[in-house]
């Protein structure tokens, strides 16, 4: 075989999976109206902001004649300082993310994913830059980007049973998006989370889980394995683990509440039986919010 | 076999496997549930929980019960329980088993030889020497002792025997007995016989007697009795039975096959007794009876064959004078109608549809002139064995017939104008008859002296006629002839068949010559005189477990023997052929009364008192199996696969195990509510083709039809419906469109048969091959190839392209056209019959009285008719106002068309309607 056929062979393949992704995500972004994403001061930007007074010290080409002709005093044009903000995104792609207990219901992995990819795509849209906390990918903007993303996105999982975050691309005041279920061990996003406090970056933590993993509607003798198959635990009778498995799950949740709430981050929890879209809403509300 | 408290078992050894199973229950006891493994990423919370308690560990108690219950039942089960189990006989010295041997043994012959079996297996065992004897088929003398094993393998070629055994042998065997003693086992039939005593006497004298007798009842069939019109069925039985039993009346069908004619249910209630059933059957099935038979019991004296009483013989009467109003004395079939109608079926119509129904005897009284196909057909009915009498008369005198050349209809040829003696203008008294001569039917008769013959024809004298005539007058002019013609007769009475000519109809010779010519049917049983000197041949013969098969080389029998009936060797009951006529000799007979053996208290009797035995091996078995199932179930919820995850797949298989069935009910439902859709309205249907786009158009373009009728005329249909021509029934709707595309598949030979009757009663198809653009109708396009296979099978009549005065032009829109999506003019309708013209005065011909079965068109009318819910068009016709009016002519079509096969040809009739009016005003 040719040199270019093969490469287009290869082309071919890897960007196979890439319009379905982005597809999804972008069917999911325009369910959520575009809202003002301004500075909200004046500023270098496009967007009209307001006529003020000149001022001494004024030039003489920042005033705006035709405003000032109207009246006796000049007026000077300002516009909506729009500076583009750093949006960072981790994506736990371990091996527990792949899992869904039904076959009606996406894994988490691959909600989580359209969820990312939905929120870079209404962040693009807004003018923004987005970027995955990992070094491969800083935050850039535009339509490429997003075909980067949804490539990278679309990745086969990690070998590990429980992800950990990787905070060592985030840029410091930037923003950031932790999309896991949580579930391994919790000391790395504390310390995570602490670092991205250290380093002024404020963001969003999104619990993926699957409706199973709420329930625990198990009964009997059961030996539960990781997705991984690394870790197992046998139990004689599922059904009185139920309440002990739950409080620890309640347990994990406020843990996580309270973290968010010290290092000034928004938490929020996502089931993979219930509508995306809420989800992407909430997640670009924390986006948006204001600091 | 051991007896455990009433149970009997064939394998106890078996039953020290109970003995593990307390062993069974520790091992069980002790193993857990298998574990199941599941993938669940929430098992980093897991880790470090304890479970709180250990039971699990263990089978839950009812659990063990549940499984030790089902291996006890498995363990038992094949241990093969008995319930009831029949003692075992013990004895020493020679053991006779003596067996009637009758037919009423037959009805559980196999069960009795196993029993038999079981004895000769026993005394094989302890060594004892045996003998089989059977009361029907004695042995010369004396007992045959042989070891038991000897005589079982003699077994199989035991048969019972159809008549029962005969004192007098029995009596003398009975005095051959050896006299050194041995024990009797008399397997009886349970019936009466006044010798038992004397041979049970004879039996004691030598030791122990047992007697079995069957629980089953005796139940026998008397032979059938013809009387008003009814065949009357009685039946006997002894001892408790079903409520009620079953006759079939077999025989052969028109096509030769055997089959059940007719049935009748004797309700003998809960115990012994006779009762009757009457059974009325139209003569042509009566006719074909051979044999009543009690259904599902295997002994002659359940079956009765029946002979000629049975039969009785159509006789057709066909005269040349059309009645005569008021003349009924006169009318020449009269007093035939008087003689034939108490012993002989008789039949009117025309020869044509006479030789149809293929009758024994054919009359014609006085006809001279006969259609040559009628000649010929009758020709060929007589040579095929029919009986053709004829009677001479004043049409048959005055004409030609059989003049010059002998007519094969006429057994002689006949002078001119016959002749006239003792009358006013006559010389000469009129004439007796001469006393019959021997070898002809009549002879014996007595001749009475006022029978007079004052007319009658003459025969020409030719060679053969002194071979012909059977009757004469006393001055020797043939008054009856007959010839031979192929396998039948021809038979002419010189004289009227009524009174006019002689006084022959009004006496009770007239009567008699009928029944000796077999025109009527005679007595039922005939006496001993009449069988005297006689022989009969044996056609069939019954066996005693009721089959009949040919007789082969049996000798003949004496008339004699027939008439004192004792059935025995010499005489098997079966059918006996005689000259010209057959008899049933039965094993039962209208006077046998049964009764049930009475045997001396000192006897022991088996099999009456004892309950029959009873296998549990398969209850238990089938009760493990159900413990077990729910044990399954159980398991499974223990593991908490029937209420976790994916547990819809274990219930959905637990539950459709346990409820089998339920659907045929469901389907039942679906025909009937399929029924009552379909003919709450008129409904207008479309066969379905299988191109889903086709049969939507189909369906919309009756849908638009249906509206266009509600709206114009007073038919008011429902929804169209999609008929499947393998599933539904087609009789319900008037009318079906047919769509054809090349590609549907041929209807099954079930569903064509559907087809069929539904064309033949009055319903109308609509074949569209929906191309008449393309090609003009024919077989060129591949839809025409197609409608020509699948409308092959149809029963189609001749086709003509639709004639201008044709109905459909007029049902209720004048049209000259009958445009579709395509304005073609092809459309072909039934043929009008070749006749069919012009009359004078008349717009039209009066052309078919019923509906064409079929339209044939390529015009694609559903196109054009086809509108959706909403009432809008949904395929363009032809351009602007032109198409428009195409589209309203294919309405008008539509309507028209619906209206012929809901009214037929009335529009045709109304053409008559002026002429009507200006008859009545004259």
């Amino acid at each position: 075989m040719t040199e270019p056929a093969r490469l287009r062979q290869g082309a071919e393949d890897l960007a196979a999976p890439l319009p379905p992704l982005l597809a999804a995500a972008e069917h999911l972004a325009s369910t959520v109206l575009l809202g003002r994403h301004g500075r909200r001061r004046s500023g270098i930007g496009d967007e009209f902001w307001q006529y003020r007074p000149s001022i001494p010290g004024d030039e003489a080409r920042m005033i705006d004649w035709r405003r000032s002709a109207r009246s006796d005093a000049h007026f000077v044009r300002e516009k909506e300082w729009q500076a583009a903000q750093s949006v960072l995104i981790w994506l736990d792609r371990a091996q527990s993310m792949e899992f869904a207990s039904a076959k009606t219901l996406p894994p988490k992995c691959e909600r989580a994913a359209t969820l990312a990819l939905a929120l870079s795509v209404l962040l693009v849209r807004g003018g923004e830059r987005v970027g995955l906390t990992d070094l491969a990918m800083p935050p850039r903007s535009g339509e490429l980007q997003l075909m980067r993303l949804a490539a990278t996105l679309s990745e086969d999982p990690e070998d590990a049973d429980f992800g950990a975050p990787e905070t060592r691309g985030m840029l410091a005041q930037s923003r950031a998006v932790f999309l896991s279920d949580f579930l391994g061990e919790f000391e790395p996003v504390e310390r995570a989370l602490t670092k991205a406090a250290d380093k002024g970056v404020k963001g969003a933590l999104l619990q993926v889980l699957d409706p199973q993993e709420e329930a625990f509607p198990f009964d009997g003798r059961t030996i539960f394995e990781s997705m991984g198959g690394g870790m197992r635990h046998e139990t004689m009778k599922a059904g009185d683990l139920r309440s002990r498995y739950l409080d620890r799950l309640a347990a994990r949740k406020a843990a996580l509440t309270d973290l968010a709430r010290a290092t000034g981050w928004q938490y929020s929890t996502h089931h993979t039986d219930s509508s995306a879209s809420s989800a992407l809403l909430w997640l670009y509300a924390a986006m948006e919010h204001d600091h | 076999m051991v007896t455990l408290g009433g149970i009997g078992f064939t394998a106890p050894w078996l039953l020290l496997g109970l003995i593990a199973l307390p062993i069974l229950w520790l091992l069980l006891r002790a193993v857990p549930p298998a574990p199941i493994r599941r993938r669940f990423p929430g098992v980093a919370l897991l880790l470090g929980l304890q479970d709180d308690e250990t039971q699990s560990d263990k089978t839950p108690w009812w659990l063990l019960l549940l499984r030790t219950l089902a291996i006890a039942a498995v363990i038992i089960g094949f241990a093969g329980p008995v319930l009831n189990p029949e003692p075992e006989h013990d004895g020493d010295g020679p053991l006779l088993v003596v067996i009637d041997g009758t037919w009423a043994d037959a009805r559980d012959w196999p069960r009795r030889m196993a029993r038999l079996d079981g004895l000769l297996a026993e005394a094989s065992r302890s060594g004892r020497t045996a003998s089989v004897v059977m009361l029907t088929d004695l042995p010369v003398e004396g007992v045959p002792f042989q070891a038991a094993d000897a005589w079982r393998q003699r077994l199989p070629s035991l048969t019972p025997q159809p008549w029962s055994p005969d004192p007098e042998g029995l009596a003398l065997w009975a005095d051959t007995l050896p006299e050194d003693g041995f024990e009797t086992y008399w397997m009886s039939d349970g019936l009466a016989y006044p010798w038992r005593d004397d041979l049970l006497g004879a039996l004691e004298a030598q030791g122990g007697v047992t007697v079995f007798t069957s629980p089953q009842p005796v139940t026998a069939l008397r032979p059938a009795q013809f009387e008003g019109g009814t065949i009357q069925l009685s039946g006997v039985r002894i001892g408790a039975g079903a409520p009620d039993v079953t006759v079939n009346a077999h025989g052969l069908d028109p096509a030769g096959t055997p089959r059940t004619l007719a049935t009748a249910r004797l309700i003998f209630g809960d115990g012994s007794g006779e009762v009757e059933v009457e059974m009325s059957l139209p003569p042509e099935l009566r006719n074909r009876v051979t044999r009543f038979e009690i259904a599902g019991l295997r002994s002659a004296g359940a079956v009765s064959l029946t002979d000629d009483a049975l039969r009785r013989r159509e006789v057709a009467l066909i005269s040349g004078a059309g009645a005569r109003e008021g003349l009924q004395l006169l009318a020449p079939t009269h007093y035939l109608e008087q003689a034939l109608a108490p012993t002989s079926d008789l039949i009117d119509g025309t020869i044509s549809d006479i030789l149809l129904a293929n009758p024994d005897v054919m009359v014609l009284a006085d006809v001279a002139a006969l259609p040559a196909n009628e000649a010929e057909a009758l020709e060929d009915w007589v040579e095929a064995g029919g009986l053709l009498v004829r009677f001479a008369g004043p049409r048959l005198a005055a004409s030609d017939l059989s003049r010059a050349e002998e007519d094969p209809l006429m057994p002689v040829r006949l002078r001119a104008g016959g002749r006239t003696v003792g009358g006013a203008m006559s010389w000469g008294e009129p004439k007796t008859l001469r006393a019959f001569d021997a070898g002809t039917p009549f002879f014996g008769l007595e001749v009475p002296q006022e029978v007079v013959v004052s007319a009658q024809v003459m025969a020409q004298p030719d060679p053969t006629l002194a071979d012909r005539v059977i009757a004469s007058l006393a001055d020797g002019t043939p008054l009856v002839t007959r010839k031979p013609l192929g396998e039948g007769q021809v038979v002419l009475f010189h004289v009227t068949a009524n009174a006019e000519w002689s006084t022959l109809p009004l006496s009770v010779l007239f009567v008699q010559m009928m029944e000796r010519l077999a025109i009527s049917t005679r007595p039922a049983d005939p006496s001993a005189e009449d069988l005297a000197g006689t022989t009969w041949a044996p056609d069939q013969v019954l066996t005693a477990f009721g089959a009949v098969e040919e007789a082969g080389t049996l000798p003949g029998v004496a008339g004699e023997v027939l008439a004192e009936g004792a059935l025995g060797p010499d005489l098997m009951p079966g059918l006996y052929a005689g000259e010209d006529r057959r008899i049933a000799v039965n094993v039962v007979r209208s006077d046998t009364v049964l009764e049930a053996a009475a045997w001396p208290d000192r006897i022991p009797v088996e099999g009456l008192a004892i309950a029959p035995e009873r296998a549990l091996k398969r209850l238990l078995l089938s009760g493990a199996l159900a413990l077990l199932f729910i044990d399954i179930i159980a398991s499974l919820w223990l593991a908490g696969r029937l209420t976790g995850p994916r547990s819809g797949v274990a219930a959905a298989l637990a539950l459709a195990l346990m409820l089998p069935g339920g659907q045929a009910d469901a389907q039942a439902q679906d025909i009937e509510d399929f029924a009552l859709s379909a003919t709450n309205e008129v409904v207008l249907a479309h066969v379905i083709t299988g191109d889903a786009q086709l049969d939507e158009m189909a369906q919309a373009g009756l849908r638009g039809l249906s509206n266009i009728l509600y709206r114009r005329t007073s038919v008011e249909p429902d929804t169209p419906v999609a008929v499947d021509l393998e599933m539904d029934e087609l009789v319900f709707f008037p009318f079906l469109y047919w769509p054809v595309t090349p590609d549907q598949p041929l209807p099954s030979a079930e569903a064509y048969a559907r087809l069929n009757r539904f064309l033949r009663t009055g319903g109308m198809i609509l074949f569209d091959t929906r191309d008449a653009d393309a090609a003009a109708f024919g077989s060129a396009s591949p839809n025409g190839r197609k409608l020509q296979q699948l409308a092959a099978p149809l029963d189609i009549p001749p086709l003509e392209p639709i004639p201008s005065d044709h109905v459909l032009t007029r049902t209720f829109y004048l049209l000259q056209d009958f445009p579709g999506r395509h304005a073609s003019r092809d459309v072909w309708v039934e043929a009008a019959p070749p006749d069919a013209e012009l009359v004078e005065g008349m717009p039209f011909r009066n052309l078919n009285d019923n509906v064409t079965p079929v339209v044939i068109g390529g015009n694609d009318w559903a196109a054009a008719w086809a509108t959706d819910a909403s009432g809008n068009r949904m395929y363009p016709v032809g351009r602007g106002f032109a198409g428009e009016r195409q589209r309203e002519i294919a309405y008008r079509f539509g309507v028209n068309l619906v209206m012929h096969v809901l009214t037929g040809n009335y529009k045709s009739d109304q053409v008559h309607v002026p002429a009507l009016l200006d008859r009545l005003g004259q």
